[in-house]
């Protein structure tokens, strides 16, 4: 793994230099002069031999110093550490309506295979696979907000609220750690609709696994015997049933929320949340070199630790891989 | 208390698939009595596994049961509600399977397998567990409770074996249906095997199904065979009578294929019927040397040809 | 006489055509299931008619009955959906459904192109990873490692800001991210088949690497790679979208679904169609895709399982 993450470096390093556009000409703009940006260039040491500056990054990185943002003129760890928990409630919000949502569709539409409730579920699992999350998210606005006005509009909190101190930076626990029971209310409406739309989408892959692997277990020999032992049908569905259907789903939970994040940089811009897609978006767009590099960097890092954490609890789950 | 403890009359069972109703059983016929242990011998794709898993009602869609009926103890088992079946299930008749390792759920261990079998509402927690322990040791595995705690995938299939059936007769059921419980198994592992099972059915008194497509291993544990060809039982008679005179053209056939020093290997002309379609009248009346008109108009009935010997054959009326 | 004559080719001809079937009984009826199969699902009849039906309004686009894509037209900008204009017009007064259909050709070749790009260099390095093992097949694996731990999108955005905004960058960058899947596909493929007795027999008999591979390793994942492909239209196209909604894709004035989904995004509160209805045009597209995908899947799932 560790050679994985180096080479997201290198990668990244190579994106970010090997570059036909012009960050620093691109922020100064046409007009200004040569000189001005031969100098800031070589302020950013941007100049110097392109293995010197890796080798130079690598070392930073290493320290935590991820280098500093054009864009923002903050030190790019700085910047992730203030967006980052914003995008982290949402996905985690996300994820937890995703599991709620998708796990029983997956297990009604294998118990009920073929019938109505499987069509439903499978024609849910593709829209899952074929909607674009941003669209859906202008539709719900469209509808919920501008339309009907049932639910707030963009951003975390209404306009005129004020935030409660920030102490982790999830609204959720900050407002009831200062007791603010009416930011506590307004945070969790202005989640729905974000946390709604990217919880489908990880239900549908959600229920789609659910459903093969149910469907595969099904047909395995110990249910048999399990039914044979005479058990009670709930004993049979979840401890042998669902307690071997599950493990595989834990790797689609753990890609899924992968996947929020992504999704988080499409919609976080549309519905002004400022997390770390927001500022993903504009650094991708402003060619922010240190900026580009430390949010891929810190993104592929989440990734592969969730990753890591979901391929854990699998050999935990599963004593086969356990005891090999 | 009468002698018989589990009667089916003329079971029928058909699965519905895409290439057509593949019509597995077509009235069976089958008694077991008390203490008793019954061979039930075919080829595969007679359908022994199939009338095993009718009996315990485990059939699934797309198969169905379609007539018939099954006397265990004095009720109709095809009668009774899905939570009366239940209740028979794993405590009146028990069932083993053929590839213990697969028949065990992977991720439990085998004693907490063995422990959910034996609970019921009067039994304890901590009794259970006991329980448990003491049963695998009865079945012969070593150091009972280090094994409570071992997975399925620790296991050899033998050691496996004894756990099915530990778990089995933990309740000590009247009936064990035993299917093909040696076949995946070294041969010295089987007679180890065969043993034990005959020592605990013996000690609990109970009665076995046991489903063999080896004339063989049938022969050496029990009392009487049934042999079983393409969804009906063609010949039914106690162990000696059976391998002394044969009756049935296809049992003859059976005792023939098993391979003599001296003698060409033999085998039975045709092939194995499609089920779909079957052969009309005698369905085995295609490959039978010595198949009469009728045979492949009616459909011979079981009878009492002998005492003790039944045989469903046209030829035995002449 | 000359009736005679064209009886007895009629009779020659019937008889051929007899022996053939005769001959070829286990591939019609093969055919004959698959057939059969597709027709039951009716997902996967769905998909194929969506598809079917992009493929050919695309391809018409130019010859139908429409407005100028490009023509500006301000006085009618934001017009709501009419009969004269069915979708409404978009903020600098062009046909909001002209565009779209446009915007169908610019969606399909670029999910045509990056499939086959990426199929192509997937194929080549997982045949040869799966089949001469070892050193390569580590080096190879490594790489696609990390292109895996990356979210897909986040990797392609990275590349497309590299090279710069435009629809081919774009492509490119999805291409570059898409290859993995099919290495590991053609990987695993090639491993299974390369120990298969036939392929040892035909090595033994001399058989060269390449002859082997291509002969015997691909027709064996040949069906694999095509439904990974289907899926993966649906897929790129909506990643494209995603890409020049965000501003890093097709730039304007493009007809392409995405952009339009953006620019149309700072009038949802009063005009509504700007941004829905080339969504719709995406979604619908992926759908048929997808569907076609799955129901392809399926069939070669009974197939194989048969």
């Amino acid at each position: 793994m560790v050679l994985v993450l180096f080479g997201v470096l290198v990668i990244t390093f190579l994106l970010s230099h090997v570059v036909p556009a012009d960050p620093i000409g691109a922020i100064l703009g046409p007009q200004a002069p040569l000189e001005m940006v031969e100098k800031i260039r070589h302020e950013w040491g941007f100049d110097r031999p392109l293995y010197e500056q890796f080798v130079d990054y690598v070392w930073r990185v290493l320290h935590g110093d991820l280098g500093k943002s054009i864009r923002t003129n903050r030190a790019v760890t700085r910047d992730l550490m203030n967006y980052f928990p914003a995008t982290i409630e949402l996905a985690t919000f996300s994820t937890f309506l995703a599991i709620v949502m998708g796990i029983p569709l997956g297990i009604i539409s294998a118990m009920k295979k073929d019938k109505i409730p499987d069509h439903f579920a499978r024609v849910f699992a593709i829209s899952g696979i074929s909607i674009p999350v941003y669209w859906l998210e202008l539709v719900m606005l469209i509808v919920f907000y501008y339309q009907l006005g049932l639910l707030p509009g963009p951003g975390r909190l209404d306009p005129y609220m004020t935030y409660p101190p920030r102490v982790t930076g999830l609204l959720l626990i900050d407002s009831l750690l200062a007791g603010r029971l009416d930011a506590f209310v307004n945070a969790l409406q202005h989640l729905i609709i974000p946390s709604f739309v990217l919880g489908m989408f990880g239900a549908a892959s959600i229920a789609r696994m659910t459903r093969s692997s149910m469907l595969e277990i099904l047909r395995k020999e110990y249910v048999r015997t399990a039914k044979a032992k005479g058990l009670r049908e709930r004993v049979v569905i979840i401890r042998h049933i669902l307690r071997n259907a599950l493990i595989p789903t834990v790797t689609v939970i753990g890609v899924t929320y992968g996947g929020l994040l992504e999704g988080s940089i499409l919609t976080e811009t549309i519905l002004a949340w400022n997390g770390l897609g927001q500022y993903a978006t504009g650094s991708f767009l402003y060619l922010d070199f240190m900026a580009v590099m430390g949010v891929t960097i810190f993104i592929a890092v989440i990734y592969s630790l969730t990753n890591l954490f979901v391929d854990i609890l699998y050999a935990y789950l599963d004593p086969r891989i356990r005891y090999g | 208390m009468s002698e018989e403890l589990l009667t089916v009359r003329n079971l029928v069972t058909h699965f519905y698939t895409y290439r057509g109703i593949v019509k597995a059983l077509e009235g069976v016929d089958l008694t077991v009595d008390r203490r008793e242990v019954i061979g039930l011998v075919g080829e595969t794709g007679s359908g022994k596994s199939v009338t095993a898993l009718s009996i315990m009602r485990l059939i699934e869609p797309p198969g169905k049961i379609i007539g018939g009926e099954v006397i265990f103890d004095g009720r109709d088992l095809l009668k009774l509600s899905d939570e009366e079946m239940r209740r028979v299930r794993g405590k009146e008749i028990s069932m083993i399977f053929q590839e213990p390792t697969l028949a065990l759920n992977p991720v439990l261990t085998i004693g907490l397998q063995i422990q959910e079998a034996i609970e019921t509402q009067d039994i304890r927690k901590e009794d259970t567990e006991k329980l448990a322990t003491v049963m695998l040791e009865k079945v012969g595995l070593p150091d009972p409770e280090r094994m409570f705690k071992n997975y399925p995938h620790e296991l050899s299939g033998g050691m496996a074996q004894r756990a099915m059936i530990a778990m089995a007769l933990s309740m000590k059921p009247k009936l064990l249906i035993a299917d093909e419980p040696t076949s995946s198994l070294d041969v010295t592992v089987q007679a180890q095997i065969l043993d034990l099972m005959k020592k605990l059915v013996e000690e609990i008194g109970a009665s076995v199904l046991y489903i063999t497509h080896n004339l063989g291993v049938a022969a050496e544990i029990c009392d009487k065979i049934a042999v079983m060809y393409t969804g009906n039982i063609v010949e039914f008679s106690d162990v000696l009578m059976m391998f002394e005179e044969p009756l049935h053209p296809y049992t003859q056939g059976l005792l023939n294929a098993i391979p003599k020093l001296g003698h060409d290997l033999y085998t039975i002309g045709g092939e194995v019927p499609d089920l779909v379609n079957p052969p009309t009248g005698c369905r085995f009346h295609p490959r039978c040397q010595e198949a009469l008109d009728i045979c492949s108009k009616a459909k011979p009935q079981l009878i009492e040809v002998k005492k003790g010997h039944l045989v469903a054959c046209h030829l035995l009326k002449y | 006489m000359g009736d005679d004559m064209f009886r007895n080719v009629k009779n020659e001809a019937q008889r051929f055509v007899d022996k053939w079937a005769e001959e070829h009984r286990y591939q019609i009826q093969d055919v004959k299931f698959t057939m059969y199969l597709w027709r039951r699902s009716r997902l996967s009849l769905v998909g194929s008619g969506i598809v079917v039906a992009l493929i050919v309004v695309s391809l018409l686009a130019p010859h139908l009955p429409l407005y100028d894509p490009f023509e500006l037209n301000v006085q009618n900008r934001l017009l709501p959906p009419s009969w004269e204009h069915l979708c409404g017009t978009d903020q600098l007064g062009r046909d909001i459904l002209t565009r779209m259909i446009n915007g169908s050709r610019i969606s399909l070749m670029i999910g045509a192109m990056v499939v086959t790009i990426a199929s192509l260099i997937g194929l080549v390095l997982g045949l040869v990873s799966g089949y001469f093992g070892r050193k390569i097949d580590e080096a190879i694996m490594r790489l696609t490692d990390m292109f895996f731990a990356f979210p897909r999108l986040v990797l392609a955005m990275a590349v497309a800001a590299a090279l710069g905004p435009g629809i081919n960058n774009t492509m490119l960058a999805i291409a570059v991210v898409s290859w993995p899947i099919y290495a590991r596909l053609a990987r695993a493929g090639a491993l299974q088949v390369k120990n298969e007795i036939y392929v040892e027999a035909a090595k033994s008999i001399g058989a060269g690497h390449m002859r082997t591979l291509f002969l015997h390793i691909l027709p064996m994942i040949l069906h694999l790679i095509i439904v990974q492909a289907t899926l993966d239209m649906g897929g790129v196209i909506l990643e494209a979208a995603g890409l020049s909604f965000i501003g890093l894709g097709a730039q304007p004035p493009s007809p392409e679904w995405g952009l339009m989904v953006s620019e149309g995004r700072h009038y949802i509160h009063m005009n509504w169609w700007v941004s829905t209805l080339p969504g719709v045009a995406i979604v619908i597209t992926a759908l048929g895709f997808n569907l076609l995908g799955d129901g392809l899947r399926d069939i070669f799932d009974v197939r194989t399982r048969r």
